[in-house]
């Protein structure tokens, strides 16, 4: 074990799974000798050269595209968006082409597409979106959002080697600022929810950067010692329904947390999942904290406002805890 | 030719009984150009055909009765009735379906042409599409991207003077050929009803491939002869536009330069034989079953992933020359 930043971890389970197989292979724009825009492929052009580690023209649809081709014909591709943002501009290569390609031809397309996302750093519109929603809703395409170090590089390992199209949303927010004890090695982590601290009173339901949002806000001192669960989904597609009843059996009272824009999101299917099977098991409304429906603002003291934060976390726990 | 011609006409006849759901959407008259390019790749290639290309798909091997079951929606179809019309590509023979964006499997071509390329291997990917296809991004994106790595791939654009409606001079106001040596690489304007030039052309795009020379634009120029589906009256088409390209048909082309050849050539008997192959398949497709509503939400992922099969190649022109390539590499 290694105590690895949420960034290190990425590289380290890219590294260790370019290794591994000779198939993976990485595209991105200035991923080889800049080595990303986050350094997340810091060093790895003198390790694999210039062919595994490809720098692409500025092209998102290009990208994914060319990822289709080359896995279809035996290749491993793992593409890396120099930022979500810009998958948008990749769309329809995953969601027409790749999402459904095994359903109608029977030929699996093993890509996995890295998505470096969300907001709090004064990235405005166009580098802070969170748009896993968009690609939940297309068939055929699995999503999945580490929150921790150790996620982090076992779900990459597990996408990179999973038969189909993977979303990977990794943090931004996450990459430097936590750390974590990371398995030295290859390893796959599951794509199922893991629960981030037990509890038995209410439960908060999260992925990625809020999983962290939702610990900091529901301590047992900030809400007079009531004991909180959270629970970290890390795959949305697909999701993990047992755990999330689970946890709304345990606890009875459930406030879901998304950093996305709120309609349509990943919270607003898991609030609907608990309307359908857990309606029984509920003492209360389910109560949704989510980021508006509004362009990610850039100055900061917009960007706050809108953002769920900690503050916004704990109220809404404490009301629905006193309901 | 003739077994692309007579399978569409065959698939119009149960459209217009009913028997085909949907629409349905032909290439009729466009038979020269996907039967020439595909006869020039080997069986190693790998080929995005669209809905104008029945041919690419009939060369490599896929039954008739597949491709008659499969525009039925029927269990036994290659995409099992998970989608209908052309849109399909047996995985075992190579061959990638289209979606209905076009130009998307532009970069699908691409992409396995630079896994090809990668692992240092002699093998080509070919791509067709149409003249509205080089309106829209990823046509850009894949011949730019093609020529900027020199990769193996052949874009085969099938200029048949209309998309859907549109006539050319509304899609592009250059010459579509011009455009290969903007983007830098070897273009070609190629009779697109002529199966022997289409074939001589992808042949020298396929050797310059494989042999490190980058892709290579072909432009087929050809016609429409029917509507964009079978819906569709072409009215937007002028009469003598349609009778000067009947009279270039491409199966009655090859028929009189075959004709023309010392050997014997029995048209008649050939053309009985095709006819022949396709009742039969017909028989077997109609008594194939529908799929079961049950299987509806099977197979939207994958368990594995086996990659894309070998087609088949009836011209085996390429051995010695792929053996002179790698020589030249290593």
């Amino acid at each position: 074990m290694a105590e690895l930043t949420y960034l290190q971890a990425i590289s380290d389970g890219l590294r260790e799974e370019m290794r591994a197989d000779e198939r993976v292979f990485l595209m991105g724009e200035d991923i080889g000798t800049f080595g990303g825009a986050f350094k997340v492929t810091d060093g790895f052009i003198d390790e694999f050269g210039a062919t595994r580690v490809m720098d692409t023209p500025l092209a998102e649809s290009g990208i994914v595209g060319t990822a289709v081709g080359a896995a279809v014909v035996g290749m491993r591709p793992v593409c890396e968006m120099q930022f979500s943002d810009f998958v948008a501009c990749g769309f329809d290569q995953l969601v027409n082409v790749a999402g459904k390609m095994h359903y109608r031809q029977g030929l699996a397309v093993p890509i996995t597409v890295r998505l470096p996302s969300g907001g709090g750093f004064s990235g405005g519109p166009f580098h802070s979106q969170n748009p896993e929603a968009w690609f939940m809703h297309a068939p055929g395409l699995k999503v999945v959002a580490p929150s921790t170090p150790e996620d982090a590089k076992g779900l990459l390992i597990k996408g990179i080697r999973d038969p189909n199209p993977v979303i990977y949303l990794e943090h931004k927010n996450l990459y430097r600022r936590i750390r974590g004890e990371v398995p030295e090695g290859v390893y796959e982590t599951d794509f199922s929810a893991r629960v981030a601290r037990a509890g038995d009173e209410l439960v908060v339901i999260a992925y990625g950067a809020m999983v962290h949002t939702a610990l900091a806000a529901t301590t047992p001192e900030q809400l007079d010692g009531a004991s909180v669960e959270v629970l970290d989904l890390r795959s949305l597609v697909p999701l993990d329904e047992e755990a999330i009843l689970a946890s709304v059996r345990k606890c009875s009272k459930v406030v879901v947390l998304d950093e996305a824009n709120a309609t349509c999101a990943a919270g607003a299917q898991v609030a609907a999942l608990i309307a359908e099977k857990g309606f029984e098991d509920l003492d209360g409304p389910v109560v949704r904290v989510a980021t508006p429906d509004v362009p990610i603002p850039f100055s900061p003291p917009l960007e706050q406002a809108v953002l769920p934060g900690v503050d916004r976390v704990k109220e809404a726990c404490r009301d629905l805890l006193a309901y | 030719m003739l077994l692309m011609r007579g399978i569409e006409q065959r698939a119009m006849n149960l459209y217009r009984q009913g028997r085909v759901p949907g629409s349905f959407y032909d290439g009729y008259g466009q038979e020269a150009v996907s039967t020439g390019a595909t006869f020039a790749m080997a069986a190693e290639d790998r080929i995005c055909a669209l809905h104008r290309d029945l041919a690419a798909h009939v060369v490599r091997g896929t039954e008739p009765e597949r491709i008659l079951a499969q525009y039925m929606g029927r269990a036994t179809g290659i995409t099992r009735g998970r989608d209908g019309n052309v849109h399909f590509g047996d995985k075992e023979r190579g061959l990638v379906g289209m979606v209905s964006m076009l130009p998307d499997m532009m970069l699908v071509a691409t992409g396995m042409a630079m896994a090809f390329k990668l692992r240092g291997e002699a093998r080509a990917a070919l791509t067709f599409f149409g003249d509205g296809s080089t309106s829209r991004g990823d046509f850009h994106e894949a011949l730019n991207w093609a020529a900027v790595q020199r990769l193996p791939v052949i874009f085969v654009l099938e200029n048949n003077q209309y998309a859907y409606s549109t006539p050319t001079a509304l899609q592009f106001a250059v010459d579509p050929v011009e455009r290969a040596r903007a983007y830098g690489m070897a273009g070609e304007t190629v009779d697109g009803n002529d199966p022997e030039a289409m074939f001589e052309a992808t042949r020298a795009a396929r050797e310059r491939a494989v042999a490190g020379g980058g892709p290579t634009l072909i432009e087929a120029v050809t016609m429409r002869m029917h509507g964009h589906a079978a819906h569709d009256d072409m009215r937007y088409v002028p009469p003598e536009q349609l009778a000067a390209w009947r009279e270039r048909d491409p199966i009655d082309l090859q028929e009189r330069r075959l004709s023309a050849l010392t050997e014997p050539f029995d048209a008649a008997a050939l053309r009985a034989e095709v006819q022949a192959e396709i009742d039969a398949a017909t028989e077997r497709a109609l008594a194939a079953p529908m799929p079961s509503p049950e299987t509806a939400l099977e197979g939207i992922f994958a368990d594995e992933a086996v990659p894309l099969g070998d087609g088949r190649a009836p011209w085996s022109g390429f051995a010695a020359a792929d053996a002179t390539a790698l020589a030249q590499e290593a």
